[in-house]
């Protein structure tokens, strides 16, 4: 019988697939976005299941619990119930769209496969990198300077915000 | 006995079944006799006796209630999205309880030489962070409810506590902080231990004391912040449409809200399991009790409830006081007031820790 | 880490003042004045420390940044950049009646962005500093809100320009996912030494990164969003994106090109000389046809990109300082040239044909001559700035065996002297219909206009001192 750990790792990694899927091919703009949030909840599992503690608890915290309700909170406002309004018609684009993306799928697993990493158990010094304390030590010595220059960032989107839906602006 | 209670909580599977159960059913209880106290707590206050027939005093007059609610025909509107009708209250109510496994109402007990922490999920290393992820993603209960109802007045109120809840995440994210530079750590154990000296943090965090609390009576949807079930304006807000056990669940799930929004103060800010002067308290009786004896449990967890308690009756206070905010007071208060003052108390912390720590005292 | 603030005080400086320049709107309501002070305050410090902690190469914040030599070249170019475009934006948006604090900020968060990119020692950095100049530019381009042109030209930008980003985050994530390291250095000595997994996975990745440059950069084919982009949005911005914001995709293709390409051989430069011809090509020709102003300008910038690219496609000193150079000559002609047409046009988006300017010799001396000298030196005819710019990056291009590739540039400049000397025979050799257009007072952008004016003529009688300076960057 194999550990609870790996049992979770295939039943959440079968459900963030399972999601996945669904997100794409459910009609209803609702129904998709909740399936992109479940599949943030597996995503939450599987990074637990790799000791990913702070990683884990960001992906809800910033995708599900932030983002992903403004995106609903903007498919109720515009109410995009209806199906019909996101019919598309059939195009070649399309067609070479998932040429590409099955290109893609198949360099990835080539390399995945060809390359066994040959790890059968998390590396101590992975369990020790994914907790608040590692992540926080590295953020505010090595990557000091990304950390802060990215809040010019978010500050520029903010201002940029601001200019582009300030209702005083139109003159 | 203990052999079986070792076996319970060595098994991963178990422990967890053993644990969950455990906590569901304290959690339902405890709710049931909060809305009955609730009652009675607004009947005293407003010279009144309050639900006295069903039981001595009354007391059993939320279960009575649940019967009638389990009773009762279901409606789904007609236009609803059935699904995410049956949905909502559900997230509503599983989010809910699921912020309980963080929680520690007693540090630990010994069986043989192991120790067993008293929490579902204990030492984690994000506890705290955890506890701001469900409550994040608890919107999702009411923003369901609201839109798959197909009533303007649900979808009101579902936009409503979205935004609301959204908007007082940030500061009460953001007044934690302090609490966290001070305890060092998000685990939950270390926390309450960091307040093991008789110094609470509502002491030396007074101001993020006040965010936090604040942000708590918004989170929850509570008085004077229950804006989206606001009955002037919105009939019933998001749960309008709601009948028989839904409704339940949703009455339920504020409840149960209220519940971790108390314990979680009571963790944070008012030392957790710890009673003041308690070591004095043992050495005049010349009892020697140490941290893991079922006594001192027995002990911590009666403090916990007892604070706990009192905070659930503040909860229920300020409902019975103070009048609703209007929406844009609301806003108001929460982006241009708490926010800002939660960024100063970080600001604030931060500098009396390093001045602190300069004059060598910390 | 105290030493580290010192050199790169550029940096450090106005990322302060930028986050400063927030505080201070907030501080003084109603008075825009003080913002665009206090921005132009900003980039004039920043390019001063710039110009102190040049000679100081090295990198700072555990190797994150670089500091000195061209990175602090680059700064002072944009700080120029960003201080001319403020000085024409003034006049500019109080004559169109829109003047806010915001557009002032958002230039000088442009700024902070390009030094960001010009300093970036890591594939993070550069994405960060990107998507801060890209950000700004998105708003900038969409700042007249009631005009559908302008606010379709920001809708355009954006949505591209986050699929440009997706792809260079995809580039950045296989290259890390190969070599194991986001800093330059150490990605290029794992390179060098064969320590890569997945070679196929560092290819994938070096062509999806330039893909995401070559969109930033308006290379083809990823250039179809300029003329939409750039006819829409405020003409001075117009100007700022297509010099400033072209110098910073560059600077950011600068390391990247020392980090990969020049260790992974021909193929990568061969399919950048590709770019570099048909974006070259495609741009000058497509000019050839334009009637509107400001996307013969547009298409001029494209092609424009496509000579630079020909150094990298060197990728050697003389590369190098060939794009150092051009990149600075540039920005000022093309900046002149579009402050001017910003003094031509009317209410946002009138008097902006070509056949507007029939005549303008007649009622506007000093304009049209100045608009002639600009489309002279763009067209690359000696004595002019644009002229040496060509010459280097053209002999570049041949002593590194792309013969062909100097064939097609010169071939695409000959193209681009039709419709640049096109503007010119409007402005001198045509009748205006009827009373002919009026220009307005340029206030401050005849500050921008002299700066500018000053620098083509000092680059194009001087050519050797840029150039040396620049040389001794790729020593």
């Amino acid at each position: 019988m194999p550990s609870l750990q790996v049992l979770l790792f295939i039943l959440l990694g079968i459900g963030a697939i399972a999601t996945s899927v669904a997100t794409i091919t459910r009609r209803n703009p609702v129904a998709s976005a909740m399936n992109l949030v479940a599949h943030f909840f597996m995503l939450f599992g599987l990074y637990l299941t790799l000791q990913a503690q702070f990683v884990a608890i960001v992906q809800i915290l910033v995708y599900a619990g932030a983002i992903m309700v403004l995106v609903i909170f903007v498919i109720m406002l515009l109410n995009l119930g209806k199906e019909q309004s996101l019919d598309e018609k059939f195009s070649p684009y399309k067609v070479l769209g998932m040429i590409m993306a099955s290109a893609f799928v198949v360099m990835m697993m080539s390399m995945i496969l060809g390359k066994p990493s040959g790890y059968t158990q998390l590396s101590d010094k992975a369990l020790a990198n994914g907790t608040t304390e590692s992540i926080g030590n590295v953020l505010f010595t090595q990557y000091l300077f990304p950390f802060e220059i990215i809040s010019l960032l978010l500050l520029a989107a903010l201002i940029g915000a601001v200019v582009l839906a300030n209702r005083t602006a139109v003159k | 006995m203990t052999d079986i209670l070792q076996f319970i909580f060595t098994n991963p599977f178990t422990s967890a079944v053993a644990k969950g159960g455990l906590v569901l059913n304290v959690i339902l209880i405890v709710a049931a006799f909060l809305v009955y106290a609730e009652r009675k707590v607004s009947a005293w206050m407003q010279f009144r006796v309050g639900p006295n027939r069903v039981g001595p005093l009354g007391l059993l007059q939320s279960f009575a209630d649940v019967l009638k609610l389990y009773t009762k025909e279901d409606i789904v509107p007609d236009n609803a999205d059935r699904f995410f009708h049956r949905l909502a209250p559900l997230i509503a109510i599983a989010i809910a309880l699921a912020i309980l496994c963080v929680l520690t109402p007693a540090s630990y007990i010994t069986i043989g030489d192991v120790k067993y922490y008293i929490s579902i999920a204990p030492n984690v290393n994000v506890g705290v962070l955890i506890i701001l992820a469900l409550t994040s993603v608890a919107v999702y209960g009411i923003t369901l409810a609201g839109w798959s109802s197909n009533n303007k007045y649900s979808l009101m109120g579902g936009l409503r506590s979205s935004a609301q809840m959204i908007s007082y995440e940030l500061s009460m994210g953001l007044s934690l902080v302090g609490v966290l530079m001070l305890a060092g750590s998000l685990d939950m154990n270390k926390i309450v231990a960091s307040q093991a000296n008789g110094v609470w943090n509502i002491v030396t965090q007074p101001l993020g004391f006040i965010i936090f609390l604040v942000s708590s009576f918004a989170e929850t949807n509570r008085a004077p912040f229950d804006l989206p079930e606001a009955e002037p304006e919105l009939v019933g807000g998001y749960h309008t449409e709601y009948s028989g056990m839904k409704f339940g669940l949703f009455y339920l799930a504020e409840y149960a809200n209220m519940f971790t929004a108390s314990a979680v103060i009571t963790t944070l800010f008012l030392g957790g399991y710890h009673a003041p002067g308690l070591s004095t308290v043992f050495s005049l009786l010349g009892l020697n009790v140490v941290e893991g004896d079922l006594l001192m449990v027995l002990i911590q967890v009666g403090t916990f409830a007892a604070k706990v308690g009192f905070m659930l009756f503040f909860f229920i206070w300020v409902r019975w006081t103070l009048p609703r905010f209007r929406y844009d007071q609301l806003m108001n208060l929460g982006w241009k007031v708490l926010l800002p003052l939660s960024l100063v108390n970080i600001i604030l912390t931060g500098g009396v820790m390093l001045a602190l720590q300069q004059l060598s005292i910390l | 880490m105290g030493m580290d603030f010192l050199t790169s005080a550029p940096i450090v400086l106005i990322s302060f003042l930028s986050v400063l320049c927030i505080v201070v709107d907030a501080l003084t309501p109603k008075s825009e004045r003080i913002t665009f002070y206090f921005a132009g305050f900003s980039m004039l410090a920043a390019m001063l420390m710039a110009a102190f902690t040049m000679p100081n190469t090295g990198t700072a914040f555990n190797g994150m940044i670089t500091t000195g030599g061209v990175a602090t070249f680059f700064d002072i170019l944009f700080c120029m950049g960003g201080l001319l475009t403020l000085f024409a934006a003034r006049p500019y948006i109080l004559r169109e009646n829109v003047e806010h604090d915001e557009f002032y900020t958002l230039i000088l968060y442009a700024v902070a962005g390009m030094m960001v990119i010009a300093h970036a020692h890591n594939l993070l950095i550069t994405f960060i500093g990107i998507e801060i100049m890209s950000v700004s530019f998105y708003v900038l381009a969409g700042y007249f809100r009631s005009n559908t042109k302008s606010v379709e030209s920001a809708l355009k930008y954006f949505l591209l320009g986050a699929f440009a980003t997706g792809f260079l985050v995809f580039g950045m994530s296989f290259l890390y996912g190969s070599t194991g390291t986001l800093d330059y250095t150490v990605m290029a000595n794992n390179i060098q030494s064969g320590m890569i997994n997945f070679p196929m996975l560092l290819s994938v990745g070096t062509g999806l990164l330039i893909v995401g440059l070559s969109f930033k950069m308006a290379a083809f084919p990823f250039h179809q969003w300029v003329p939409d982009v750039y006819e829409g949005a405020p003409t001075v911005v117009t100007g700022f994106m297509s010099t400033a914001g072209k110098a910073a995709s560059v600077s950011a293709l600068m390391p990247i090109a020392y980090a990969i390409i020049g260790e992974s051989g021909h193929q990568v430069a061969g399919l950048l000389a590709i770019i570099a011809a048909g974006t070259m090509l495609v741009g000058n020709i497509s000019a050839v046809v334009q009637q509107n102003i400001k996307r013969m300008l547009a298409y001029s910038s494209v092609a424009h990109a496509g000579y630079i690219l020909m150094g990298f496609v060197a990728n050697n000193e003389k590369g190098m300082t060939g794009i150092v150079y051009y990149v600075t000559a540039y920005l000022f002609m093309q900046l002149g040239a579009f402050v001017l047409v910003s003094l031509i046009e009317r209410n946002i988006d009138k008097q902006l044909e070509l056949r507007d300017y029939a005549g303008l010799s007649k009622k506007h001396p000093v304009i049209a001559a100045l608009m002639a000298f600009f489309m002279f030196s763009l067209a690359g005819i000696p004595p002019m700035a644009g002229f040496f710019g060509k010459y280097y990056l053209f002999i570049a291009a041949i002593e590194s065996g792309y013969t062909w590739l100097t064939i097609v540039a010169v071939i695409s400049s000959m193209i681009s002297v039709y419709f640049y000397i096109g503007l010119v025979v409007q402005m001198y050799f045509k009748d205006a219909e009827g009373e002919g257009i009026d220009a307005h007072q340029p206030g401050l952008a005849g500050l921008t206009l002299t700066v500018a004016t000053f620098f083509v003529i000092a680059l194009g009688i001087m050519p050797s001192t840029v150039e040396q300076i620049a040389r001794s960057f790729f020593k």
